[in-house]
């Protein structure tokens, strides 16, 4: 009876990454990204950033050694013999062995402190995420798919990893050592230069077209994936229908054609990815042998060399050189191109991070606190520390710099409530009720009437349009949000338990509640019973949400977790549903006397719950359009009598 | 009950054994990657041979021999590129197909797994072995027929090329290929094990995140936002701790690598330059000292992409064997030969049955169940939750097999029937009542596919589903949405009903399958079976006394015993469970006491 919620499967990974593929990220999220990683670890980023480029140049720079090598030691040594160039060649190779440590020591610098700034951005991430999460508003999570918030916390942040950890770095190192090649090439040859910049430019056209293929069947991939993984889900669920009806080779049919699409949207999308490398390195070949074929002709033709220091005429030594760099070159955009997609999705990623970052949180302009409070003889409230049983209201009043104590009550009133989940669509209409201290409060209806809308007023899970809801004579607006939601108990038809034993489950109630006053509460609820019965009794770990609970057991957990919490008015929602009517005659007693002296408003379908009830509002398309005792109504002979003798469908 | 308990581990060979079934018309593509692959590395290590040809040329007199290694070159660099792009298409083919392959037999063989071996393995783990572990095996099969064939061979291509140019410097390189393995190998064996602990710990603190998703009710309700806080940056801590441990090692891969290529470049600088002064530039030339130093980078980046693909593979062999764990299972439950293809009427019995659902717990579901049920009279069960009413009839059509005592079906032993016959001859309408999407007329010929439309109608109308179909826009042609959500509880369980009297059974069993149905309705389709379907064996459960208390039979369910036995009045006067049931929903008792 619970409102239609949109509910992502759980853990569904495969749209998730399928939108990472698609949504390019919104401006600005890669500077954020850096903002980000530079909040916590600038000095670490600076020293990163050093040893990058230090490993870049060292790279690079052991070609020109090379060609020392060869010029200023082999060379002569072969005219001139060993001992006339020994010195240099020792004092060649200490050079060399130095480059070389320092840039082994600084690639390995870099990776460690990058292991840390990783690992600590994600955290923070992580961490701010979920607090921000935290501090939204229902709305946000009736509004969007679970799969979709999952999948940020998952698929997102794991992109976010690949990038930080691996593609930035990257990027970083394959940048300086593209810029200082093309700089050693503008040193040798402006022509040949040139030669290499048509290449490369064909070589990132190349990239980009068979990249922009890939992705497109890369999400044509995860959308078949997600329709075969959804055909599995249904299929799976449905076990028992399949097997019962004998349907088992209609299915296999069906799921081969669906299967058959993700393959050959799978195949497509794995051929593009796979040709781009044997491309790339291909034309990086081809680069090679085009130099040297210009070269060569250059060589014999003596044609006029132009570069940065000026004209001359060209060299095989020159050519030589250019050809190991262009080697180098190419084999860097090769790995630059594997990680733009991966930046690409990264970026995504952030996007959706931040974005949820971004979502506003919900508003509190409350200012009424509930406090514990003693009563004197002359009945003047005082605050206190301890738990007494009796709350009050804490005003604070800026203008005159008093505060006043008032009384919990638990006296709810709604006037003329005015309410839809979007505005121009009107759930509730002109709801008007009161609630008196200590009286039970049933709504009645089909699903969609509106009754869990009410009570998701009540707590200001969500804000009304128009109206008044009064707790106590207070405006509800004017209550502290957490103040307002520890003073009402709930129980929900969807039971939801966290990871952890039983007991830890109903003390969730409340905190501090010792072992005794939770058994107490399982008692109350009837469910001690079967929480004995379990391996473990109390202890017994619970996982997936209490998985290997009935749904009617794990109704009575979370009356129990309520009762715990013991607070002065209780909001019911369908809190006995799934509990057998034996069983419930059972529970009702404890029941009884949970709710005995609260408030309580009871939502139900099965009539005999509600019965008692102070008063029975019967909710027609968000109106009431009857109300009164069970007695009353029934005389009336209207919708309530019709439902009681089962005329009418409830569900 | 089959002792068929986890058996031993399989083993690496049995895995790729049951594995290798499923590559069947991709056998082909399999074999082509890797030649194909073969001919890129190998055209790939030729071209700085003839190239260094091409360079000597350089210093020559005429342009002749450049233009013709150049045209040789270019054509080798075509070939080249034509290998990898055809490796490549070839491999994605392979990898697609071996995957499609994969889901095909999993599928089918989940399709025959009864209900006990679906709880052993459990639906999401099942659902898993067919999405994610497909997936990474797919990546693996991918990786291993075009990398890990590419990497080795281009190992040994450049070893044989450098020992070509000079065995004794090839020998440095050669030197350090074990002490780079024995590094790179270290550093992973020592990063596994923290892996593993981290994906726990992920997935710990990602099911945490999962809880406050779906519960964010309960945690605004009981304002628990910054215990939730507490809980989480414990657990996001924890990950980044072993996270931050596992890269700090991991860091030492790239820079052991490094650290070897050069020292190996040092030590061949030094032995080959020295070498060619000594000489005189006779023994040793400064081209093949560039050669060499090229095939030295081949051969040490060749060590990392193993250990890479060692760490990939590795990582999917979890996967494999999950996948084949299934594959080779075999189904509990299945036809015996000569099967029995006749059920020749309805009646139902159960010689002392007790049941209970895992083998090894004597957790008794059932116990000591003895029912005899005449064929065309009507059952009603009726009892609390637990006390295995669905356990109960879930022996009938065979859904799980007895595990003391028989049930048998007109006659004969559920087990000596085909299972096929068997289920078409009991309709059971579930107590989760599943429509699938597509048409009302779709999800209805589930129950027999060749209905024709008249049929159809006619069962619907017995269902009292007719009504309302009427009134939907395209009547029997409304699209249901998956799970059909966009029917009531009670159009749905209605139409479900309908669904199953399609198939014309001998047995029909509602399992709680009128409860959203209103009161007279709910009567009208009684009235129907009564009326339209006299000699059908029909058994009810319900939770309202009205729903079955004008059946021939009623059973009060408790604990897994049937606790009375009678019909309405005989119950009634008993004065026991069943007339307190009765009280609690008619209200006979609390009106006074109200």
């Amino acid at each position: 009876m619970a409102q239609e919620k949109t509910r992502g499967p759980r853990g569904q990974r495969g749209p998730a990454s399928f939108k990472s593929m698609r949504q390019a990220a919104a401006p600005g999220t890669g500077k954020r990204l850096l903002a980000y990683l530079f909040r916590y670890y600038r000095a670490r980023l600076m020293v990163v950033v050093i040893c990058i480029i230090l490993s870049a140049l060292s790279g690079t720079v052991a070609t020109v050694f090379l060609q020392r090598l060869i010029d200023e030691v082999i060379t002569p040594g072969v005219t001139s013999g060993f001992a006339f160039v020994a010195g240099k060649f020792a004092g060649i190779l200490l050079s060399m062995a130095i480059i070389y440590v320092v840039g082994v020591l600084a690639s390995l610098i870099y990776s460690r402190i990058m292991a840390t700034v990783t690992q600590g951005t994600l955290c923070h991430m992580r961490d701010d995420m979920f607090d921000r999460m935290e501090t939204l508003p229902i709305r946000y999570f009736d509004t969007h798919a679970h799969g979709d918030i999952m999948s940020t916390y998952t698929n997102d942040t794991d992109a976010i990893r690949q990038m930080i950890g691996q593609s930035m770095p990257m990027f970083v190192q394959c940048s300086v050592t593209i810029l200082a090649i093309i700089f050693m090439m503008l040193y040798y040859s402006i022509w040949l230069t040139l030669v290499v910049g048509v290449m490369i430019w064909l070589m990132l056209a190349l990239t980009g077209k068979i990249g922009g293929e890939s992705s497109t069947y890369m999400t044509r991939q995860q959308k078949s994936l997600a329709s075969v993984e959804g055909y599995i889900e249904e299929q799976m669920n449905g076990a028992r229908v399949v097997k019962v009806f004998n349907h088992e080779t209609r299915s296999k049919e069906d799921f081969d054609r669906l299967n058959d699409a993700l393959f050959s949207d799978s195949e497509r999308a794995n051929a593009a990815g796979n040709v781009l490398m044997p491309i790339l390195n291909n034309l990086g070949n081809i680069t090679y042998v085009l130099l040297a074929i210009l070269g060569g002709l250059l060589v014999f033709s003596h044609a006029v060399n132009i570069s940065l220091v000026g004209a001359d005429t060209i060299t095989a030594g020159i050519i030589v050189s250019f050809l190991s760099m262009s080697r180098q070159l190419t084999q860097t955009i090769a790995q630059i191109s594997n990680q733009v997609s991966l930046i690409a999705m990264g970026l995504a990623g952030a996007g959706r991070v931040f974005a949820l970052m971004n979502e506003a949180p919900e508003a509190d302009e409350g200012y009424v606190m509930l406090v514990n409070a003693e009563k004197d003889a002359d009945g003047n409230i005082t605050e206190t520390a301890e738990k007494t049983g009796l709350w009050a209201w804490k005003h604070y009043h800026r203008a005159t710099d008093t505060t006043t104590y008032q009384e919990l009550q638990g006296d709810i009133e709604m006037e003329h409530v005015n309410f839809g989940y979007q505005p121009d669509r009107q759930i509730l209409h002109d709801v008007t009720l009161y609630a008196k201290p200590g009286q039970k409060i049933a709504f009645v209806g089909a699903t969609g009437a509106g009754k869990t809308t009410i009570t998701n007023l009540i707590n200001r899970f969500y804000d009304i349009q128009e109206g008044k809801i009064r707790y106590d004579g207070i405006n509800i607006g004017k209550i502290k949000k957490p103040d307002l939601r520890r003073s009402l108990g709930i129980v929900l038809q969807d039971v939801n338990l966290f990871t952890g034993t039983v007991l830890e489950n109903i003390r969730y109630g409340r905190l501090d509640a010792t072992d005794e006053e939770c058994i107490a509460a399982a008692k109350l609820a009837n469910a001690d019973d079967f929480i004995r019965r379990l391996p473990d009794g109390y202890d017994t770990m619970l996982t997936g949400n209490g998985a290997r609970l009935s749904q009617g057991q794990r109704q009575l957990l979370s009356i129990a977790r309520a009762a715990v919490a013991d607070p002065p008015v209780m909001i019911l929602d369908e809190a006995t549903s799934s509990i057998d009517t034996r069983t419930e005659a059972l529970v009702q007693q404890g029941m009884d006397n949970l709710m005995r002296g609260r408030t309580v408003f009871v939502i139900a379908h099965r009539l005999s719950t509600v019965r008692n009830s102070n008063a029975i509002m019967v909710l027609d398309h968000g109106r009431i359009i009857e109300r009164g005792t069970h007695e009353q109504l029934l005389e009336q002979k209207g919708t309530y009598y019709q439902l009681y003798t089962g005329a009418f469908e409830l569900e | 009950m089959k002792k068929k308990k986890s058996e031993n581990q399989m083993s690496l060979g049995e895995v790729l054994q049951v594995l290798g079934k499923s590559i069947r018309e991709y056998k082909k593509s399999s074999i082509l990657t890797p030649l194909f692959v073969a001919g890129e590395v190998c055209l790939e290590c030729i071209l700085p041979f003839v190239m260094a040809k091409l360079v000597d040329d350089l210093a020559g007199s005429s342009v002749q021999p450049i233009l013709r290694y150049g045209a040789v070159l270019l054509a080798l660099a075509m070939c080249s590129l034509a290998c990898g792009f055809l490796s490549g298409r070839f491999a994605a083919t392979a990898s697609a197909g071996f995957a499609k392959n994969l889901r095909k037999d999993l599928f089918a063989k989940v399709q025959d797994l009864s209900f006990q071996d679906v709880d052993k393995f459990s639906t999401s783990s099942l659902v898993t072995r067919m999405t994610t572990d497909v997936t990474n095996v797919q990546n693996a099969y991918q990786m291993i027929i075009r990398i890990a064939v590419r990497t080795p061979l281009m190992m040994i291509f450049s070893l044989i090329m450098s020992f070509s140019i000079n065995a004794r410097m090839s020998l440095i390189f050669l030197a350090m290929v074990p002490v780079l393995g024995v590094i790179i190998f270290g550093i992973n064996a020592k990063v596994m094990p923290i892996f593993n602990r981290i994906f726990k710990k992920y997935d710990a603190m990602n099911e945490s995140v999962e809880e406050n998703v779906s519960g964010i009710r309960v945690v605004k309700a009981f304002v628990r936002e910054d215990h939730e806080r507490d809980k989480f940056h414990k657990a996001s801590e924890e990950v980044r701790q072993d996270f931050t441990m596992a890269e700090k090692i991991l860091a030492w891969n790239t820079p052991a690598m490094n650290a070897c290529l050069y020292t190996a470049m040092l030590l061949v600088s030094y032995v080959g330059a020295s070498l060619i002064i000594r000489t005189g530039g006779t023994g040793f030339t400064t081209g093949g000292l560039f050669s060499l130093i090229t095939y030295g980078v081949q051969i040490l980046s060749a060590i990392m992409m193993l250990s890479m693909i060692f760490v990939m593979v590795s990582m999917a062999q979890e996967s494999a064997l999950r996948i084949s764990e299934v594959l080779v299972y075999e189904p509990t439950l299945v036809s015996p030969a000569n099967a029995d293809e006749v059920v020749p009427d309805g009646s139902i019995d159960f010689d002392h049955v007790s049941f209970c659902y895992a083998a090894r717990s004597k957790n008794w579901a059932l116990s000591d169940i003895d029912l005899h049920i005449p064929s065309g009279t009507s059952v009603g069960i009726i009892g609390g939750t637990g006390s295995s009413k669905t356990t109960l009839i879930q022996l009938i059509p065979r859904l799980y097999d007895a595990t003391e005592g028989t049930v048998r079906v007109g006659g004969k032993d559920v087990k000596h029937y085909d299972l096929v016959a068997l289920r078409d001859a009991v309709a059971v309408v579930l107590q989760k009542n599943v429509l699938f999407s597509g048409t009302i007329l779709e999800n209805m010929r589930w129950g027999n596919p060749n209905a024709t439309q008249e049929e159809v109608e006619r069962c619907c109308r017995l269902a009292c589903a007719d009504e309302f179909i009427q009134q939907m826009p395209d009547k029997y042609d409304t699209w249901i949405e998956q799970g059909g959500t966009n029917v009531s509880g009670g159009q749905k369980q209605r139409l479900c009903i309908a669904r199953a009297l399609l198939k014309k059974p001998k047995i029909l069993i509602l399992d709680d399958s009128t409860s959203a149905v209103d009161t007279r309705t709910d009567a009208l389709i009684r009235k129907a079976f009564a009326e339209e379907i006299p000699d059908t064996t029909k058994i009810i459960i319900a939770q309202r006394i009205t729903s079955v208390q004008d059946c021939d039979t009623i059973l009060v369910m408790e604990g897994g015993r049937i606790a009375e036995q009678g019909n309405h009045e005989s119950l009634l006067a008993k004065g026991g469970i069943y007339r307190e049931i009765y009280d609690s929903q008619t209200g006979a008792g609390r009106k006074e006491a109200g």
